[in-house]
């Protein structure tokens, strides 16, 4: 695999035991790969549907990618796609339709082949009317031709940017088999937690409570791969004992920040353990500042402007992450070289300056010190979502801002915030995933019904913003659209409707045994056919 | 015997009100408590206006509270638990899965703590005030104010990860699962740590119940009897004074054999152990009703014979309790 020597593989590198084991997947590539054993890594969630065409999740790829494929999956190399189901994959010029050439001599785990068919009935039945993603970007979904097995045709009502259809591959295209879920309710039918798919492993057995257990393909299309005979995934909800079996090897990985960050310095110092910082930039989770602009205060985009400045960024992500993470300065990541624009008016951290933007909008302190009161609601999906909420009260406390926290579970922080507005400002954790148009523009257009989470809920309406929304929807010209969603994030940094304050992916730490970690931007919920055991 | 079933039967008709007041005030907690099991499950997938209609429309969430209480009871009175969405699958499978692995876990920890706590208790009263005592009395104190969270990872990290006697958690080798004596055997191997780490606190409340209840009882007249009757000092301490002792002890075990069903959720998130605790618990932060009024239903039935079963040993250790009507 191709090393990219970027700021994160350096981190690595400095915080992991500084020997060569803790270097990630480039120098353990090179030796020839080891056919057999079983991988056991960690699982802290079980997610009561584990079909990824209907639940594009990474708690249900996590498992469900090693079983069920898409299309096509994201790399490091080239144009950033790898092909799986599909070899290769062209738009027309009025983006009204993409033709997919699809793999030959293909077989799903019950024996049955796998055909053009299966791939239209997937794109029709499940991404464009069950998917939590494909339900946005399919909607214009009109039918599927299928002139041959290998041959699938994605017609759209509407011109439907081919940019987009392909950054949306590896997420939303997980591919199921027609002939288990047709004529049946889809959303309950069985296959969907006894999951049949194409991909290097078969589904075995949920134990719940305990494990998953997916075991070898023998007649995998890749031929030789997968390596491994078989996947455990024990089910350890204490991030304690994590850390502890991953020390005396009784599993061999712990993704997804599953280690406490705090916990990674001492436990990278244990022989035979790797901190692996790569393989979640196709993932990345934004920290934000979601705002009520229903307060007359926030409203006011001096105000907005002025709480970005009294947040200092670059503190947030040495103390909050401990590192393992970079300041963001609006709502596209670094990694991604398609749309990300540097160019951005968004204010740094600056107090006076906040200060002066506060008094000038009218809001000048009172006896106390104060010039107004907020709710600050830290969503609770994060340790350090939570942690940067208290960081947050004591940045505002210095500019004048009393913010008084309230504390809520998942269900009832979705509900104060998405459903009934019972908020001032909340700290968000929205997932970038590739392409604006999937799930972050929704963040930013005006005039969605309430009710419908991690969608802007949160009073913004601006013309101007809805109109670039709107341009960038029915764009076909890849160019074009990139421009376009430079301009957005120009807009976003100069309104401030959401404050961006950090990104950042999650680590692994993986027995140093484990080779091919981290060799894609997705690796942890992509199939692992090539992940192997050294002996 | 007749005249227990009687009382049994008795009993059970008044538990009645009891289970149904645990049913309405769950009912009434979780219905306070903001947000629904949509939310819940959104939180994890997000999804659009018309997906959630739909989702709260499928799960009957759409519905008033009385009328989803109204449905929930009608069920209830044939004797069906509900459908868990947190699970997609019904309460009663679910609950009945967890059972067997928590009544297991604290059943042993439950007697391993009543009967070392108590022998210890004995040793520690015989002679209060001796530097025996002394020990034991701090070493009890030390446990109970451990918690228990960090009493099994420190198991954990000593008898697991360093010296490794024992698997890390789990209630069994879930790699190349045995089967017969073996896995008998395999899963009381998997059940030493958290049965410790649960045991060890539960101990010291014993011990200390014990010990008190000894201490007391020296400066009884009874005791004074004995002594002037000449009796040797080991039969005074077990036949007289421990057999008083006792009584509160047995009152603290009939409280905890209550929580038999109800689990740790702890101590079951520490060694990965499906038990009854962490169901509870997701199904709290998944506000799944049908599934926290099963996992407290069957609790609530356990504490009830639990405390029946305490009554009628009461009878056999106080003569003068007889079992009331």
């Amino acid at each position: 695999m191709k090393s990219r020597p970027s700021r994160r593989s350096v981190l690595a590198g400095l915080l992991g035991s500084g020997t060569a084991a803790s270097l990630p997947g480039a120098v353990w590539a090179q030796a020839a790969p080891r056919r057999g054993g079983t991988l056991i890594v960690a699982a802290d969630s079980e997610p009561r549907n584990l079909n990824p065409a209907i639940v594009a999740s990474n708690g249900v790829f996590y498992v469900a990618s090693k079983v069920i494929e898409p299309l096509a999956e994201q790399t490091y190399e080239g144009n950033g796609l790898a092909p799986r189901l599909a070899t290769a994959w062209h738009g027309s010029p009025d983006g009204r339709s993409v033709t997919f050439t699809l793999r030959p001599d293909v077989t799903w785990h019950d024996g049955r082949p796998f055909s053009s068919a299966d791939v239209a009935f997937s794109a029709l039945e499940v991404w464009k009317k069950l998917q939590n993603l494909g339900r946005v970007v399919f909607k214009d979904l009109e039918a599927v031709d299928t002139p041959d097995a290998t041959t699938a045709v994605l017609r759209f009502a509407k011109p439907t940017p081919f940019q987009l259809i392909q950054n949306a591959l590896p997420a939303l295209t997980a591919v199921v088999p027609k002939h288990v879920y047709e004529g049946s309710d889809i959303n309950a039918n069985p296959a969907n937690t006894r999951l049949i798919g194409t991909g290097p492993f078969r589904f075995v057995e949920h134990r719940p409570g305990q494990f998953y257990r997916l075991e070898r393909n023998p007649n995998y299309w890749d031929s030789g791969k997968p390596y491994l005979d078989a996947i455990v995934y024990r089910v350890l909800p204490d991030p304690g004992a994590v850390a502890a079996a991953i020390e005396a090897n009784q599993i061999q990985l712990a993704a997804f920040s599953s280690v406490p960050l705090a916990d990674l310095a001492r436990i990278g110092r244990v022989p035979g353990v790797a901190v692996v910082t790569k393989g979640y930039e196709g993932i990345t989770y934004q920290l934000t500042v979601e705002i009520n602009h229903r307060r007359k205060e926030l409203a006011d985009v001096r105000v907005r402007r002025a709480i970005s400045h009294a947040i200092d960024r670059k503190f947030v992500v040495d103390t909050v992450f401990l590192g393992y993470a970079e300041t963001a300065t609006g709502p596209v990541p670094k990694f991604d070289k398609q749309f990300h624009t540097a160019d951005v008016t968004t204010p740094g951290f600056d107090p006076r300056r906040a200060e002066a933007l506060l008094d000038e909008a009218g809001y000048r302190r009172g006896g106390d010190g104060v010039r107004f009161k907020l709710r600050l609601l830290p969503a609770p999906f994060f340790e350090q979502t939570r942690q940067f909420g208290d960081y947050l009260r004591q940045a505002l406390r210095a500019v004048g801002i009393d913010a008084e926290i309230v504390r809520n579970d998942t269900p009832g922080h979705l509900r104060a915030v998405y459903t009934d507005h019972a908020f001032d400002l909340t700290v968000g954790s929205p997932v970038y995933r590739n392409d604006p148009a999937i799930s972050t523009t929704i963040l930013y257009q005006g005039g969605l019904p309430p009710g419908v989470p991690f969608s802007n809920q949160y009073g913004y309406n601006d013309p101007q913003m809805n109109a670039l929304i709107a341009k960038a929807a029915e764009t076909v010209d890849a160019g074009e659209r990139s421009r376009i969603y430079r301009d957005f994030q120009k807009l976003a940094g100069e309104q401030q409707p959401i404050i961006h304050v950090a990104e950042f992916t999650f680590i692994s730490v993986t027995r140093d045994r484990l080779r091919n970690v981290a060799n894609n931007p997705r690796w942890a919920t992509s199939n692992w056919a090539d992940a192997w055991l050294a002996s | 015997m007749s005249r227990a079933w009687t009382v049994a039967r008795r009993r059970l008709l008044h538990s009645i009100p009891v289970l149904a007041i645990v049913v309405l005030g769950m009912f009434a907690l979780l219905e306070a408590a903001s947000g629904d099991a949509v939310d819940a499950y959104l939180a994890v997938s997000g999804g659009d206006a018309g997906l959630v209609a739909q989702l709260r429309q499928e799960w009957g969430l759409d519905r008033s509270f009385l009328a989803r209480l109204g449905a929930y009871l009608a069920a209830l009175g044939r004797f069906d638990l509900g459908w868990s969405v947190a699970f997609s699958r019904p309460v009663i499978a679910v609950v009945f899965e967890r059972a067997p692995n928590t009544l297991l876990m604290m059943g042993a920890a439950i007697c391993f703590s009543f009967f070392a706590g108590t022998l210890l208790g004995v040793a520690a009263g015989v002679r209060p005030g001796s530097v025996r005592d002394r020990i034991l009395s701090a070493l009890a104190l030390i446990l109970y104010a451990t918690p228990s969270f960090w009493l099994g990872l420190m198991l954990l990290v000593s008898f697991a990860v360093k010296l490794s006697w024992f698997p890390l958690g789990g209630i069994e080798n879930i790699g190349m699962p045995e089967t017969g004596i073996a896995r008998v055997i395999d899963i009381a191997h998997h059940l030493v740590l958290p049965v410790l780490s649960l045991g060890l606190i539960y101990l010291a409340l014993y011990l200390r119940l014990m010990r008190s209840g000894m201490v007391e009882a020296w400066r009884s007249d009874y005791i004074r009897t004995a002594r002037a009757k000449g009796l040797a000092p080991n039969r005074i301490a077990f036949r007289h004074a421990a057999r008083n002792a006792l009584l509160p002890v047995v009152t603290m075990l009939g409280l905890q054999a209550g929580a038999l069903l109800s689990g740790s959720v702890v101590v079951e998130s520490v060694f990965a152990i499906p038990g009854m605790g962490r169901l509870a618990f997701e199904a709290v932060t998944q506000r799944d009703v049908p599934l926290l009024l099963g996992v407290f239903l069957v609790s609530t039935i356990m504490v009830i014979v639990a405390n029946f079963c305490v009554d009628l040993l009461y009878a056999q250790l106080d003569p003068r309790v007889a079992v009331e009507d």
